[in-house]
């Protein structure tokens, strides 16, 4: 890692842990903990999307598993006592379980096979959520208790939310807390072997298993810390929103999550992080707009795909492989 | 010696096509051995069996006595039994380097979690592949272009990196695709030195499908012919050059009779 890596990290940290509260503070702003905390939450499921993508696959259900994992933690919470700190990392887990049994299937297709499958598995789970009984059907599941006080052998590291003065930075800070982990580890995969195995998987599949490398193996592995990821997002939205309905994920989160990653660029490990936020906070913006805020959102996106096919981040950035 | 890969009684159809019938012979330790035949003879099918990137219908392909038929590639990769592309496959978003290191994946002693974390054997591995991956550069002559991108590379260059990844999984075998396909005279005569000391200097067993004949009689140990999908002669170079079932083939039977 070079000097001018290490102090935009820097940076960016200060920036979103002291920079943005201190901001919203002055200009009473609170909405904006709002829409900041949604964009840091959706980048974390878009990393998963992008990592999908890493290995070659357009992945467009990510919602399933952010829908999915927002209900183990929702049902294991209000059905079973647990406390949030524990549902967070079930509910990845359990959505990395899913995809391995899902993945096994589907990841043998390539192209658009493999992306209309994933496509039908966001719809899937809505109706799935609509028709079982431990999810409430339609109704959904509501008044779910905010999270609890978080101590580690007597340690109290984290206060109860419901006693906090303002839930809506600590929600913050949770969100961006857990995106800089994602993404943490998200750059560590592709620096790592790991990430060199999928880019040989990406460039050439039968090269890839002429060199030994299992691929089937190699693709669950990515599916599973992708829906991991998104399986963390939808549980901690659960836990701002203290309700879950078998539509609070569709099929357009999963499309905009495979969106965020165009937006920002496949070739930057930043690019899902970055293209979350521009569209994110961008459609938010347009809603000066009116009836036009679609019309103008699509019309830059396509303005955005014919320009920069390879999204905002290579614009400052020329070089070749990952970033 | 037990023959290190033996091929017995091969055979692959599709539906009503049979692409190979009842092929059988045995490829010895250390030996340099081409299968030539005319377009569509059903060499790259063999091949395919042989790496177990295509199911055999019948028969079945022996390493070491064990076989490998019907297995996964990158189990038989595994095993040592490694093929290169007739095509100019590589991976093209990387560098030649690059391309080598990733190639020596079958070497990493570490696991991918280890990769992960940056553990102790995965910091060796990386250095290991690195320096493994700049001999290999030198050994087959790619110091110029070693930080080339793939994707910018000239064929013949193409074929070279071609064989360095499949050099850079650490073979027994090596199965190469047409090597010389695409290459004009010197450049091919400078890969059937670094094929022959691949053979001499590192001991590997080298199988190649080949259609420029100067250079297979040149670097062969022993030729095997194919002709719709049988095998129809087996010599060495002489042995095959002086065959009448191979000059027919090759010139076909209309031809030889005009006395051509």
């Amino acid at each position: 890692m070079t000097k001018t890596n290490l102090a935009g990290i820097g940076v960016f940290l200060l920036v979103v842990f002291v920079a943005v509260p201190m901001m919203i503070a002055v200009s009473g702003r609170w909405d904006f903990y709002y829409t900041l905390t949604s964009v840091a939450l959706l980048s974390i499921g878009s990393a998963g999307v992008w990592l999908t993508f890493y290995i070659g696959r357009i992945n467009i259900g990510q919602g399933a598993y952010a829908l999915m994992g927002g209900y183990v933690s929702a049902v294991l919470m209000t059905k079973v006592g647990v406390s949030f700190w524990l549902t967070l990392p079930l509910a990845g887990l359990f959505c990395a379980v899913i995809s391995v049994a899902i993945g096994l299937p589907i990841l043998r297709l390539r192209g658009v096979y493999f992306a209309m499958i994933t496509l039908v598995l966001t719809e899937v789970t809505r109706l799935t959520a609509l028709a079982l009984p431990v999810t409430n059907g339609a109704k959904g599941i509501t008044s779910i208790p905010l999270p609890g006080a978080l101590t580690v052998f007597g340690v109290p590291l984290i206060p109860d939310f419901a006693t906090i003065e303002n839930p809506k930075l600590a929600f913050y800070l949770l969100a961006v807390t857990l995106m800089v982990l994602t993404y943490a580890a998200l750059w560590r995969i592709v620096n790592s072997r790991l990430g060199h195995l999928c880019r040989s998987l990406q460039q050439n599949e039968e090269l890839a298993s002429s060199i030994g490398v299992n691929t089937a193996h190699l693709r669950l592995l990515a599916y599973a810390i992708s829906s991991f990821f998104g399986g963390i997002a939808g549980a901690v939205f659960v836990a701002i929103s203290q309700s879950i309905y078998p539509s609070s994920f569709v099929v357009t989160d999963s499309v905009n999550f495979m969106l965020y990653c165009f937006v920002g660029g496949l070739g930057f490990v930043m690019g899902p992080m970055l293209g979350t936020f521009l569209l994110y906070f961008g459609w938010d913006l347009l809603s000066v707009a009116r009836e036009y805020q679609l019309l103008i959102y699509s019309a830059a996106m396509i303005a955005l795909m014919l320009v920069l096919p390879n999204g905002v981040l290579s614009l400052f950035d020329r070089r070749e492989g990952p970033k | 010696m037990m023959p290190i890969l033996q091929i017995k009684n091969l055979t692959k159809r599709y539906g009503g096509l049979t692409a190979n019938n009842d092929i059988s012979f045995d490829v010895a330790e250390g030996e340099i051995l081409s299968v030539i035949g005319p377009n569509g003879a059903g060499k790259s099918t063999l091949f395919k069996q042989i790496a177990s990137f295509v199911s055999v219908t019948s028969g079945e392909v022996l390493f070491r006595g064990k076989t490998i038929s019907n297995l996964a590639p990158h189990v038989v990769a595994r095993m040592g039994v490694v093929r290169t592309f007739q095509e100019t496959t590589i991976f093209k978003s990387m560098t030649v380097r690059e391309n080598i290191i990733v190639a020596h994946h079958l070497r990493s002693k570490a696991s991918l979690l280890g990769f992960f974390l940056g553990s102790k054997l995965a910091r060796a591995d990386e250095a290991a592949f690195g320096k493994s991956a700049d001999d290999i550069v030198d050994f087959l002559g790619l110091e110029a272009i070693r930080n080339e991108l793939a994707s910018n590379l000239p064929q013949g260059h193409l074929r070279a990196l071609g064989m360095a990844i499949g050099l850079a999984t650490g073979p027994t075998v090596l199965l190469l695709d047409e090597p010389f396909a695409g290459m004009n005279h010197d450049e091919t005569m400078k890969m059937v030195a670094s094929v022959r000391r691949l053979r001499d200097e590192r001991g590997v067993t080298v199988m190649l499908v080949e259609h420029d004949m100067p250079a297979v009689m040149k670097i062969s140990d022993r030729i095997v012919v194919i002709n719709f999908g049988e095998k129809i002669a087996e010599g060495t170079p002489a042995e095959i050059q002086a065959n009448p079932r191979v000059i027919e083939a090759y010139l076909g039977s209309e031809d030889a009779a005009i006395g051509m």
